[in-house]
């Protein structure tokens, strides 16, 4: 479904991402893990054309989408749970979740997947007249999740969902990425919480410092000594 | 008791004018981070155009009033196109030298065009005034009063509740975000800048309605004066900029009456200074943001 080949990306003098290369298959959910800096980020937004690219090439669903206009891809059903929520504050939760199917015309079809959001989230039903920067940090995360679902993406992009949750809540957004992936959504999921994020996942790559070094089935890469060691704190 | 009522008036009447220039000012700043100075250039360029149109091309003032609105329109567009949308990605500083120049520019090809010397604005209304008990209600306050808040309550709705409205709040807040939505954000800065001329040349119509004379320096002082608006309403905050207005037309002529005409600008200011204090986002803004 999402081919990277040989992506490097620049910040300036800086070499961010060098060569990655990696895919994602239909239904799967596959998790990118690596330390602070790695460049998880850059990948998710180097895929979402949020950057720009040096080399390389992504192609989603047999075509590229290297020099493709970024309004565009929510259309061809990819979407970004982008990194810190980044919800709209001063909108409500409903316009947040309005803004998540920009591109439709589907009014009924809309309201729908709305419906379908307040259900896996009561939360947000509760708050929808809510201003979302009102939102406590788990109901922004919620938010977040169900403005991307808004779009019915293929693939949905993730990045560190579970960043500055409680545990509890950690566990719970973990189960609704694997509802959502069970409800037929193929899921990238970026993470620095490499145990719980392999726990979930189908294949993992652990990145660093923009480098691929090691990758494989969740299973194995948890077992793996090089992964125990470096982001699962088992020594 | 008259006097303040009238002067009160008038502070309605400016202020409303200033509200309607410093909304450009404001939603431009929302969405790109720029201070246009060129805005208040576009009042000039439109009062031109309803001189040009009345009394070189022989169109009625209704229509030459709305080629001017037209006009200035696709001039925000492309002036947003070629000088400012190149230079997004650069520090902010650059955009706001470009900014100065254009306005440099306007007035300087205005200059050529027309020479320095000011000339009447064809536009004249000659409708008595009301006379409520003593106080006189003039046609032209009631009329910049009634249109400008009429425009203000449907850019407030625009904003609130159509689809375009929500996109450039999006925008506004989160550029990047708005763009993982699928927003053509290009297409809403557009918007922006389109409606940002559209009521920078009716506020330059009422405007040169009340003060009749037209200069290539015809946008620096409204524009300054919608600026600081903008800045005291809180810059990026669409109501902050009428409420900026007022609070600035109402201060204005009730300073110019009972302190002194020559301070009344010094005042302004002054109000400016000590709300920022206070205040540093402006009366309306909640938290401090980078300033320019
Ligand atoms: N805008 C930028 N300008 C310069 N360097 C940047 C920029 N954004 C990221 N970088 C650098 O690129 C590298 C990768 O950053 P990236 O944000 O992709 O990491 P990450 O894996 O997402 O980290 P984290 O887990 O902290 O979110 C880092 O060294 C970072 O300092
Ligand atoms: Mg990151």
């Amino acid at each position: 479904m999402l081919i990277v080949k040989d992506l490097s990306l620049y910040f300036g003098a800086i070499h961010a991402l060098h060569g990655i290369s990696f895919h994602v298959e239909e239904g799967e959910i596959v998790t990118l893990i690596g330390a602070n800096g790695a460049g998880k980020t850059s990948i998710l937004c180097a895929i979402s054309r949020i950057l720009p690219i040096k080399t390389g090439d992504i192609i989603f669903n047999g075509n590229s989408i290297t020099n493709t206009a970024p309004h565009l891809l929510p259309q061809y059903g990819l979407s970004q749970v982008p990194e810190g929520r980044r919800v709209f504050a001063r909108m409500s939760v409903k316009e947040n979740l309005e803004m998540g199917a920009f591109f439709r015309k589907d009014t009924a079809q809309i309201r729908r997947d709305r419906d379908r959001v307040y259900e896996q989230f009561p939360r947000l039903k509760e708050r929808r007249h809510q201003l979302a920067g009102t939102l406590s940090g788990g109901e922004q995360q919620m938010l977040a999740i169900g403005r991307a679902l808004m779009s019915s993406p293929k693939l949905l992009m993730m990045d560190e969902p579970s960043m500055g949750l409680s545990p509890i809540l950690v566990s719970e957004i973990f189960e609704i990425i694997k509802t959502i992936n069970e409800a037929g959504t193929t899921v990238l999921l970026v993470e620095q919480n490499a145990n719980m994020a392999l726990s979930v996942s189908h294949r993992g790559y652990v990145l660093e410092t923009g480098k691929i070094i090691a990758e494989g089935k969740s299973q194995d890469l948890l077992n793996n000594e090089l992964v125990k060691k470096a982001y699962l704190g088992i020594a | 008791m008259t006097l303040f009522l009238s002067q009160l008036l008038n502070g309605i009447h400016v202020g409303s004018i200033y509200a309607l220039i410093a909304l450009g000012y404001t939603m431009v700043y929302g969405i790109v981070q720029l201070i246009n100075f060129a805005h208040g250039d576009i009042l000039m360029l439109s009062a031109y155009l309803v001189v040009v149109g009345i009394t070189k091309l022989g169109l009625s003032p209704a229509l030459s009033v709305l080629l001017s609105i037209v006009v200035a329109v696709v001039f925000g567009v492309i002036l947003e196109r070629v000088a400012y949308r190149p230079l997004r990605s650069s520090p902010r500083i650059s955009s706001l030298i470009t900014a100065i120049g254009v306005s440099m520019l306007m007035q300087n090809v205005a200059q050529l065009i027309f020479s320095p010397n000011p000339i009447p604005y064809p536009i004249t209304l000659s409708v008595p005034a009301l006379n409520l008990g003593g106080l006189y209600l003039s046609f032209t306050t009631l009329l910049t009063v009634v249109l400008s808040v009429g425009l203000m309550f449907l850019l407030q709705i625009f904003v609130s509740s159509t689809k375009a409205g929500k996109a450039m709040r999006a925008v506004s807040e989160d550029t990047g975000t708005a763009l993982l939505m699928g927003i053509h954000v290009n297409r809403i800065i557009s918007l922006t800048f389109a409606i940002g001329s559209g009521l920078a040349a009716i506020g330059s119509l009422l405007y040169c309605i009340a003060y009749p004379s037209v200069a290539p320096t015809l946008g620096s002082l409204p524009g300054i004066k919608a600026f600081i608006a903008a800045v005291l309403g809180g810059i990026g905050l669409i109501p902050g900029a009428m409420l900026g207005g007022f609070i600035l037309g109402i201060a204005e002529s009730l300073a110019k009456a009972y302190i002194s005409s020559r301070m009344s600008d010094a005042i302004v200011y002054g109000i400016l200074i000590i709300v920022l204090l206070f205040k540093p986002a402006g009366l309306l803004g909640t938290k401090t943001r980078e300033k320019v």
